[in-house]
């Protein structure tokens, strides 16, 4: 009973990643209306600039802060220089330029910084919470950010002007034009959004994974399955697929012999696809009408 | 619905299934063109050196893989990050046939296609369900789980666990005066071109037109009797059958497989070879394979250090220049050559 | 002519005086790849990719080739250094290794990086009989049969070997000890497995009463350390890579587990593994060794090292000093330059292979002291020795005496 409680817990911390990084996908979805695949090297070349920042002298949370901002407009000059220029090429080509993306941010920040792990601070310390190191201070206040974050985003797309109008221009961006939304604006802010939350994301998982160039390989995927199984529209339902995904994840690996262990990710995945089965829209998702 | 009808209801181009009226014309050109294509691809080996042949071969395999990642986006509409698992399911049926069943190399490619086509179709019965992004994340699954698998161990008896197994590469038959690497070459090349027939003659089939119907619009191709599930599901066994036979050719070619040959990064490779090639056009999978294999060797020459950002940068410059891939540039070049044929072929085949 | 037939005595010179063990080298000899000006060596190495963290190596090699070239080459011969990408992907490696052998035509293949790359050439390798020199990984499959493949000889003591070496020490100390252990699982994590359960021999069932495998696609490996800890363990083989060595240091030290804890070798190094885990977590922590740590303070004084921090200095400023990487492919790159140098005027693959077999006692400064590298017709594994070595908090401390491993010759 006390190994299920220490991996459901270990379990949690570990969905925080996850949930951290499903906010961010499931802002890029609600701007752009797909998934962006260099999201992860976005939030790790972000977490960074925030270590050379800190290398720098600079205190924790000037750090923290100013990231975000740098992020934000870098985010914007993405959008602005690379992708409105192919605005009207197909899907898969948008699909095929993140990949570029991906592949350029990975290897500008190998060169700048190197491949070595880097130790990157935790402003919530790192003693042990609840007794016996059951769940650090650092995963603790993980979660609560991400729970932060998820508020702002779900005030921001429910009840402010901006947020309506970005979500409109994401789902219907004739009419959005139509009621005078500046839909290209729309796009570039989300981007600028989503590159700062990927930033929080990254600046909350390093002190938890070590600070490199692939540190956002895994998490990444786990983030799509995270924001996919939850519901892509849904930022709460984000948040919960991250956290399961977690939890289950461990649960496999400790509970069922051989397969558990050796196959922990492939059963997880297994498990999102067949929720998805039954439940095409994810779980808090809007289900999708099709009209002829 | 958006990101899927997106993705699916404006593909960039269909020229596989060109207008009657202006049919012959093209024809005509396209025949001549592939003519003197295949008259260059005998020729090669004759001239070059071995490594060249190895890599034009190692192309044409990737080629393959691309056209059935073709038959399932470009034609059906259906997205897939997951065709490593069927290139990997390939090249480990030949592997395996031919190290511990003596079976001869090939005759192990038929066998690799029918079980990559049953695995295909097994898992296009519950992506069925699933569509675009959804359908995206599974097949990415299959792609990450697939290493994973390929390692586990209550199957290292016959997968060689992480070590692989390491295949004998096949010399010429009769007594050919050939290399073991131009032997593969035309043994490539033979496979490739039939396959190659294969595709084309299914793509202007009725089968082939209600592939096309389902992408285009789904609801419509349903309300005129067509079975999407079967189809849909046919699609996926079909596009993974050639894919698993460019995976059995190529395991022949390295003479090894492994499972960290087969990751996601095969996956990203073959989507990036399609795109680049242009999707719904079957040619364009030859470009698409020339592009996978030669362009990062050119960015590492270009820089050691930073070779991911120039081959990130290259990729982004190609996407500027030819969003819709060579597919859209070769459609360009026959809009300016031949003004009398409609520019945009698919515009008439497609009913908005 | 004359200067032709100045340098063919002078070679006899060197040859003779050299090799006394092995004549008939006045004849200046060649194979593709070498001539009387140069010296082509390929290498394949991951510099993009999940393992692009080792291209340092190949980055410090390229660097040290260069000293040598500027301080006049290898008996007057300039080395051509070309290395080329693999990602870690094994069909990359075959398409560059017959790049390097059939387009380039380089004498010998030094230092190619992993196992499935190493796997995936050396058929072709062996076939072709181009040296497939001091492969860059510890796999007991190269080297252990130098009859089969006679043109591949590893360099770094094999993962087995280290395996048996954890195995003999906690049977030593710990008879009664339970045992977890943390792997990799792959052919490096489970050849170090294979070596740790052959060390314990019969009493493996009993001793190991944990395992966890964890894959590199994974965020963190917190999970398999809270099911190793409920395992009741009090020994911990830590068969990680860095990253996941240092995040299991740190999760030992958060749940408050206190086993005795060895760490393998590969994530042996102070600088990108110990201390970014936090020296508290990490003290008391045990490895193996057997080259110098550039972040041990241990060595600051050292004369090896200081010779390798001038290197670094002028060749490779802005390389990570943190690595061991550096150190590491600064020590082959030496061992490979004490070859060519010993096969004289005889470049061919054969005479390399040759001398390559022959290191009677080599030491190297950067190598730790005691551990010499030998390899003879059937010994194909150059350092089979390691130390003990025991973290006191800010630097390792060697103990026990330099030990051997027991596989191969």
């Amino acid at each position: 009973m006390e190994l299920f409680v220490q991996q459901v817990l270990a379990g949690l911390a570990t969905g925080g990643i996850y949930a951290c990084m499903a906010l961010a996908v499931v802002m890029i979805y609600q701007a752009i209306d797909h998934l962006n695949f260099a999201q992860g090297e976005m939030a790790m070349f972000s977490t960074f600039i925030a270590w050379q920042l800190l290398q720098w002298g600079l205190p924790y949370w000037a750090a923290f802060i100013l990231t975000i901002g740098i992020s934000f407009v870098a985010g914007v000059l993405i959008e602005r220089i690379v992708f409105k220029p192919i605005q009207n090429a197909p899907v898969l080509s948008h699909v095929v330029v993140f990949i570029a993306l991906f592949a350029i941010l990975n290897s500008l920040a190998g060169f700048i910084w190197d491949f070595t792990i880097k130790e990157f601070p935790t402003p919530f310390g790192s003693s042990p919470l609840l007794g016996s190191g059951l769940i650090g201070s650092h995963q603790a206040g993980m979660i609560a950010v991400t729970l932060v974050v998820l508020l702002f985003l779900y005030v921001f797309f429910r009840y402010t002007r901006v947020g309506l109008a970005m979500r409109a221009a994401a789902g219907n961006p004739e009419s959005a034009r139509l009621v005078g939304i500046r839909v290209g604006w729309m796009v570039a802010l989300g981007w600028g959004m989503a590159a700062a939350i990927g930033a929080i994301a990254g600046m909350l998982i390093a002190p938890v994974v070590f600070l490199e160039p692939n540190m956002m390989l895994s998490i990444l995927l786990y983030g799509f399955a995270g924001a996919v199984l939850g519901g892509l529209t849904s930022p709460g339902g984000a948040v919960i697929g991250g956290f399961s995904l977690g939890v289950l994840e461990n649960l496999a690996g400790t509970y069922i012999p051989v397969v558990g262990s050796e196959l922990k990710h492939p059963i997880a995945l297994v498990v999102i696809v067949a929720v998805l089965v039954l439940k095409p829209g994810g779980l808090f998702g809007r289900v999708s009408v099709q009209r002829v | 619905m958006s990101v899927q009808d997106e993705a699916i209801a404006h593909p960039p181009i269909a020229a596989a299934a060109p207008v009657r009226s202006w049919r012959s014309g093209v024809k005509v050109t396209s025949l001549a063109w592939g003519l003197a294509l295949l008259i260059v691809a005998l020729a090669i080996p004759f001239f070059a050196k071995n490594f060249l042949i190895f890599q034009l071969t190692m192309v044409m395999v990737y080629a393959i893989a691309i056209v059935g990642l073709n038959l399932l986006t470009g034609i059906n509409g259906q997205f897939s990050l997951g065709h490593s698992a069927f290139y990997a399911i390939g090249a480990y049926t030949a592997a395996i046939l031919m190290e511990m069943g003596g079976v001869p190399y090939a005759l192990t490619l038929p066998v690799a296609g029918l079980v990559c086509f049953l695995a295909g179709f097994l898992f296009g019965l519950p992506a069925l369900r699933l569509e675009g992004l959804y359908l995206a994340l599974a097949t990415f699954a299959l792609a990450v789980a697939t290493p994973q698998l390929l390692k586990f161990s209550p199957f290292e008896h016959w997968t060689g666990g992480v070590q692989g197994i390491v295949i004998i590469k096949p010399d010429a038959p009769f007594g050919l005066p050939l290399s073991q690497d131009q032997w593969l070459y035309f043994f490539t090349l033979a496979v490739g071109l039939v396959l190659y027939w294969g595709a084309r003659n299914l793509v202007r089939s009725r089968t082939g037109r209600a592939m096309m119907a389902i992408r285009d619009n789904p609801i419509a191709a349903r309300s005129m009797g067509v079975n999407t599930a079967l189809y849909k599901s046919l699609t996926f066994g079909v596009s993974a059958l050639y894919t698993g036979i460019a995976g059995a050719l190529g395991a022949i070619v390295i003479q090894f497989v492994a499972p960290d040959s087969f990751t996601f990064t095969l996956s990203i490779g073959l989507l990036v070879g399609l795109v680049v090639g242009g999707v719904g056009w079957l040619p364009g999978a030859l470009f698409g394979g020339a592009f996978v294999l030669f362009v990062p060797n050119f960015a590492e020459h270009v820089s050691k250090g930073l070779s991911g950002a120039v081959y990130g940068v290259i990729l982004i410059l190609l996407i500027y220049l030819m969003p819709s891939g060579v597919a859209g540039f070769v459609r360009t070049i026959r809009g300016v050559l031949m003004p009398r044929a409609p520019r945009n072929p698919s515009a008439a085949a497609r009913d908005p | 002519m004359n200067r032709r037939f100045a340098l063919k005595a002078t070679a006899a010179l060197v040859g003779l005086a050299a090799l006394a063990a092995t004549p008939a080298l006045a004849q200046k000899k060649y194979d593709p790849g070498a001539s009387d000006t140069e010296i082509k060596i390929g290498n394949i190495m991951p510099y993009s990719g999940p393992a692009s963290a080792y291209a340092l190596i190949a980055k410090t090699q390229a660097a040290y080739f260069k000293k040598v070239n500027e301080e006049g080459g290898i008996n007057g011969r300039k080395v051509n250094f070309i290395s080329y990408d693999d990602g870690y992907s094994p069909p990359k490696a075959v398409e560059q290794a017959r790049k390097l052998v059939e387009s380039d035509e380089v004498l010998l293949v030094f230092q190619p990086l992993g196992t499935p790359s190493n796997t995936a050439i050396q058929r072709y390798m062996n076939s072709k009989k181009v040296p497939q020199l001091f492969v860059a990984t510890g796999a007991t499959q190269f080297g252990d049969d130098p009859k089969k493949s006679p043109w591949t000889m590893g360099w770094q003591p094999n993962y087995q070997s280290e395996g048996r070496i954890y195995a003999k020490y906690i049977l030593e100390k710990h008879p009664q000890g339970k045992v977890a252990v943390l792997f990799q699982n792959d052919d490096y994590g489970k050849d170090l497995m294979k070596g740790l359960k052959d060390g314990f021999g019969d009493k493996a069932k009993a001793m190991i009463v944990a395992e966890a495998p964890y894959e590199v696609s994974e965020p963190t490996v917190d999970s398999q350390i809270v099911k190793l800890k409920a395992s009741g363990a009090d020994v911990f083989v830590n068969v990680g890579t860095p990253k996941f060595a240092a995040q299991a240091i740190r999760k030992v030290h958060e749940l408050g587990w206190q086993p005795v804890h060895i760490v393998n070798n590969v994530s042996s190094s102070v600088g990108s593994v110990l201390k970014p885990a936090g020296f508290e977590a990490a003290k008391g922590v045990l490895s193996t060794a057997y080259h110098k740590d550039p972040t041990d303070p241990a060595w600051k004084d050292d004369a090896g090292m200081k010779e390798w921090s001038a290197f670094m200095d002028k060749y490779f400023p802005e390389g990570d000093r943190t690595s061991s990487f550096t150190v590491y492919g600064y020590t082959v790159a030496r061992t490979l330059e004490h070859v060519l140098k010993q096969a004289g005027d005889d470049l061919t693959r054969e005479n390399v292979m040759r001398q390559a077999a022959s290191l009677k006692d080599v030491t190297l400064p950067t190598l730790l002291p005691g551990v010499r590298m030998n390899t003879s017709a059937t010994d194909f594994f150059p350092i089979e020795q390691m130390q003990m070595m025991r973290f006191t908090g800010e630097r390792w401390e060697l103990f026990g005496d330099v030990i051997a491993g027991e596989i191969g010759g």
